[in-house]
């Protein structure tokens, strides 16, 4: 087993016992704890800023977006679902919330408020759709979730360039800037503040409510929920709904941090929360997965990113590396799997 | 003051393409009443309880709780009127707690949020109840299946339970924990409690039945006071004639050894060594985890091999895939026909070609006309009936099914045939026409190799009969030595006795 464990990560003078704890690490919590110590050497290395503070609350800071994203796709992976669309799903977002708030504000110049409200309902409302509709086509027509939500996905991305003719929605009201993209409340930004209080509600749902525990049952045995009396159905729908709402929360944050609605925002972010859900744990098979350490997984990617920036890897490459990371998480996952089941 | 019939049906019927699984069956079930459904597997018995706990919605006719009429949309409707069932597929959610899987589908709560205490005392409580101590926070995944049997037998007295549903609920169990159970279908009962039980144990349910249901093919045969009744009443009611007769005789004339097994190991197969001559059939009997059908498996390159040695016609063919196996002569076909052993979207036709084809390499183009020609012989040696060939195999009976694999390994012309469990889930007539087959294999000078749970089918096949337990043959019976006493003693053999 030494061969393929990651306890080869390690270092290689390691005792057989720091070996048992390191095999240990992996069943319990994955790849993620492996991979983050990599990381931080590796980056540590390569370039001295990679380690300071700044940088790292930095890296908290930007985190958030994925952060959300990937409760979503949490959720859907935990129902042994996919969920292809965010990205998407933050795009319409973004354009569908920028053209209402421009007209609104051109009707009612003084009512920013309302203008902001009613701006951020319509993205809500936007994403919703598409959330019911992954659902529905995943749970009444049974198709499967990788074709529903990539077929979603092209609709509703050519939707977004067809809505706004490729260009960018600007003359947004600055405060919704200012508020949700760069304000701060004592000290902390404000997207940092929905994202953890995002977080705490998914925790909450996941795993105190009868929502959350039907979940988990759909994806660990869809046909045992069946006959245990879950509405199976509706779970997966209100699932993909959830999954909806979280992307277009972050469809917003990112529109007020651009200030302008845009059709291609969120465009690797499918990609991104699949990745950071795989490495944390999250189960492909469904049934399995953990807020806590998706957090956390998001934050690695995150973190990575920033470290290869800082080690002036170019983006094209960072691609290459990112899909690569992913299926090492797969391969792990799966050995992983064999060892938890004997 | 109770209703006098708590559960009935009335000319129930549930249709699938190309299958009639239940015919105009009524039903009714009193309080305090435990009414064992009897008969064969595919019988119906799975089919009637899905229907009366809201599994699957029925094609025609009625279900009447306490004399109101009913339509249940799923289980949940079903168990909102006290009717509750232990599935024999467990409907258990292995990556979940205990707890969580027997609070699943009514979860206790405190306002919105989940009462994860409640749950785990309910839990231990319901567990308590019949005397099975278990921790609630134990993922199903690691349960033993007897553990999980208990689980769900929990789980079905979760809530206001009226009508309970038991299907197959001993197979797994030890007699330690069948009296427990019946000590609390006894309470139940004395509760007023109707029970349905769905068994094979004749010996086992005698001591709890009131009345029992005999069903064959979908039909209902009728109800009997246990009282009144006979096991062998019971049996020819099930089978609709002494069930001695469906079995052939099959004349032996056994040839030198074709394929010779020393040392097997595997899983679960811990040395099995074994000879298999042509001209007779080798029966393999034992109990679920025995090894049986592993070392059989293993042999076919199914499962790893971790030592030994089988030899085929003198060539060494220890450690080959199944695909030079068969290219060899030896035709295995599994015991699960929908998961491993048929292509379920294609037709019986195509399903009988691929067994023509088989692991031919092929030149060119595909001779489709020939190939159809010997799909048609085939279909009409296994009698399947013409209207069925051009069906879907998935629409068709599990008898047609069976015959159909049947029909796949007659494609091509193997000497060594090995069938895994030959008639689960096959009605008496399909059955007979498959015994009728391993004859006719057997006679013309086949190696017939028969592995199955049905312990008289074993007897009545073979002419050498293996006794698999832990893993080793633990005994070889020929002729007269072949009693149910003597396998059944054999089965729980701790270690290897005679050879």
């Amino acid at each position: 087993m030494s061969a393929t464990s990651p306890a080869t990560v390690a270092p290689t003078d390691a005792s057989p016992r720091l070996r048992a704890l390191a095999r240990a690490l992996f069943v319990r919590l994955g790849v993620l704890p492996f991979f983050l110590v990599a990381a931080l050497i590796l980056f540590g290395l390569a370039s001295d800023r990679f380690l300071t503070l700044d940088n790292l609350v930095n890296v908290a800071r930007q985190s958030v977006y994925l952060v959300l994203v990937s409760m979503g796709q949490m959720v859907v992976l935990i129902t042994g679902g996919f969920d292809l669309a965010v990205g998407a799903t933050i795009a319409i977002t973004s354009v569908v919330s920028a053209l209402v708030m421009v007209s609104l504000l051109a009707l009612m110049p003084d009512a920013v408020a309302p203008v902001i409200a009613l701006g951020a309902l319509a993205g809500f409302a936007a994403a919703l759709l598409v959330g019911l509709a992954n659902g529905v086509g995943v749970a009444l027509f049974g198709v499967s979730p990788f074709i529903m939500t990539l077929g979603v996905s092209s609709v509703v991305a050519g939707g977004s360039l067809f809505l706004t003719g490729g260009v960018p929605v600007s003359g947004l009201p600055p405060e919704f800037a200012n508020l949700f993209g760069f304000g701060k409340w004592f000290g902390v930004p404000v997207p940092v503040l929905v994202a953890g209080l995002a977080v705490s509600v998914v925790w909450v749902v996941m795993t105190r409510t009868r929502v959350g525990a039907h979940i988990h049952a759909v994806g660990g045995n869809l046909k045992a929920a069946r006959l245990s009396g879950v509405d199976t159905r509706r779970t997966l729908i209100l699932a993909y709904i959830l999954c909806a709402g979280l992307a277009a929360l972050t469809g917003l944050l990112l529109t007020a941090r651009v200030e302008s609605g845009e059709a291609n925002l969120g465009g690797t972010i499918a990609l991104e929360s699949i990745a950071a859900c795989v490495i944390a744990g999250v189960s492909l098979r469904g049934g399995i997965g953990r807020v806590e350490t998706v957090t956390l997984g998001a934050f690695f990617i995150v973190l990575a990113q920033n470290g290869m920036n800082l080690a002036q890897i170019g983006s094209y490459l960072q691609m290459v590396l990112l899909g690569g990371l992913l299926i090492l998480a797969v391969i792990f996952d799966q050995i992983r799997y064999r060892m938890m089941m004997g | 003051m109770q209703h006098p019939v708590l559960i009935q049906t009335v000319a129930l019927s549930k249709r699938y393409p190309g299958v009639t699984a239940l015919d105009r069956v009524d039903f009714d079930l009193r309080p305090g009443e435990v009414h064992v459904l009897f008969g064969e597997n595919g019988a119906g018995k799975s089919t009637l309880i899905g229907l009366l706990a809201g599994v699957s919605a029925p094609s025609d006719g009625e279900i009447l709780v306490r004399g109101r009429n009913v339509r249940f949309s799923g289980v949940a409707d079903a168990r909102a009127v006290g009717v509750s069932a232990v599935f024999q597929e467990f409907s258990l959610v292995p990556t979940m707690t205990v707890a969580q899987n027997i609070a699943l589908g009514d979860e206790p709560r405190r306002g919105p949020f989940l009462d994860h205490a409640a749950a785990r005392r309910k839990a231990v409580a319901l567990c308590a109840d019949l005397d099975f101590t278990i921790d609630p926070d134990r993922t199903v995944a690691t349960l033993s299946r007897a553990e999980q049997q208990m689980v769900e037998i929990a789980k079905a007295l979760h809530g206001e339970v009226g009508i309970l549903i038991l299907d197959e609920p001993t197979a797994s169990l030890t007699d330690r924990e069948v009296d427990h159970l019946f000590a609390v279908i006894a309470r139940m009962k004395a509760r007023g409690v109707g029970i349905i039980h769905i068994s094979h144990r004749m010996q086992e349910f005698a001591r709890i039945a009131d009345r029992v249901t005999v069903l064959r093919d979908g039909r209902k045969i009728g109800t009997v006071a246990m009282a009144d009744t006979s096991e062998a009443e019971l049996l020819e009611m099930m089978a609709g004639r002494a069930i001695t007769e469906i079995y052939p005789t099959i004349a032996r004339n056994p040839g030198p050894p074709l394929l010779r097994v020393e040392g097997l190991r595997a899983q679960g197969v811990h040395g099995v060594d074994l000879e298999i001559r042509p001209g007779e059939v080798l029966g393999v009997a034992g109990l679920v985890g025995s090894g049986k059908s592993r070392s059989f498996r293993a042999l076919m390159g199914l499962l790893p091999t971790q030592g030994g040695r089988a030899t085929l016609k003198g060539t060494d063919v220890t450690g080959w895939d199944t695909r030079r196996l068969m290219q060899a002569g030896v035709c295995y076909l599994p015991p699960d026909r929908k998961e491993e052993g048929l292509q379920l979207a294609f037709s019986t036709r195509d399903n009988l070609a691929q067994g023509v084809l088989g692991t031919d390499p092929g030149r060119g183009l595909l001779p489709w006309r020939r190939i159809r020609e010997r799909c048609e012989a085939i279909a009409d040696r296994v009698e399947l009936p013409d209207a069925y060939r051009r069906r879907k195999v998935a629409q068709l009976s599990g008898g047609n099914q069976q015959k159909t694999l049947f029909g796949r390994g007659l494609g091509r012309d193997y000497d060594l045939y090995i069938f895994d469990e030959p008639t689960v889930g096959v009605d008496m007539g399909a059955r007979a026409a498959i015994y009728r087959l391993i004859r006719d294999l057997a006679e013309a000078g086949k190696a017939v190799v028969v592995i199955s749970s049905d312990l008289p089918e074993a007897m009545n096949l073979a002419h050498r009969l293996l006794v698999f337990s832990h893993g080793r043959v633990v005994a070889a019976l020929e002729g007269d030595a072949v009693t149910e006493s003597a396998i059944l003693a054999h089965f729980f053999d701790p270690l290897p006795s005679t050879m």
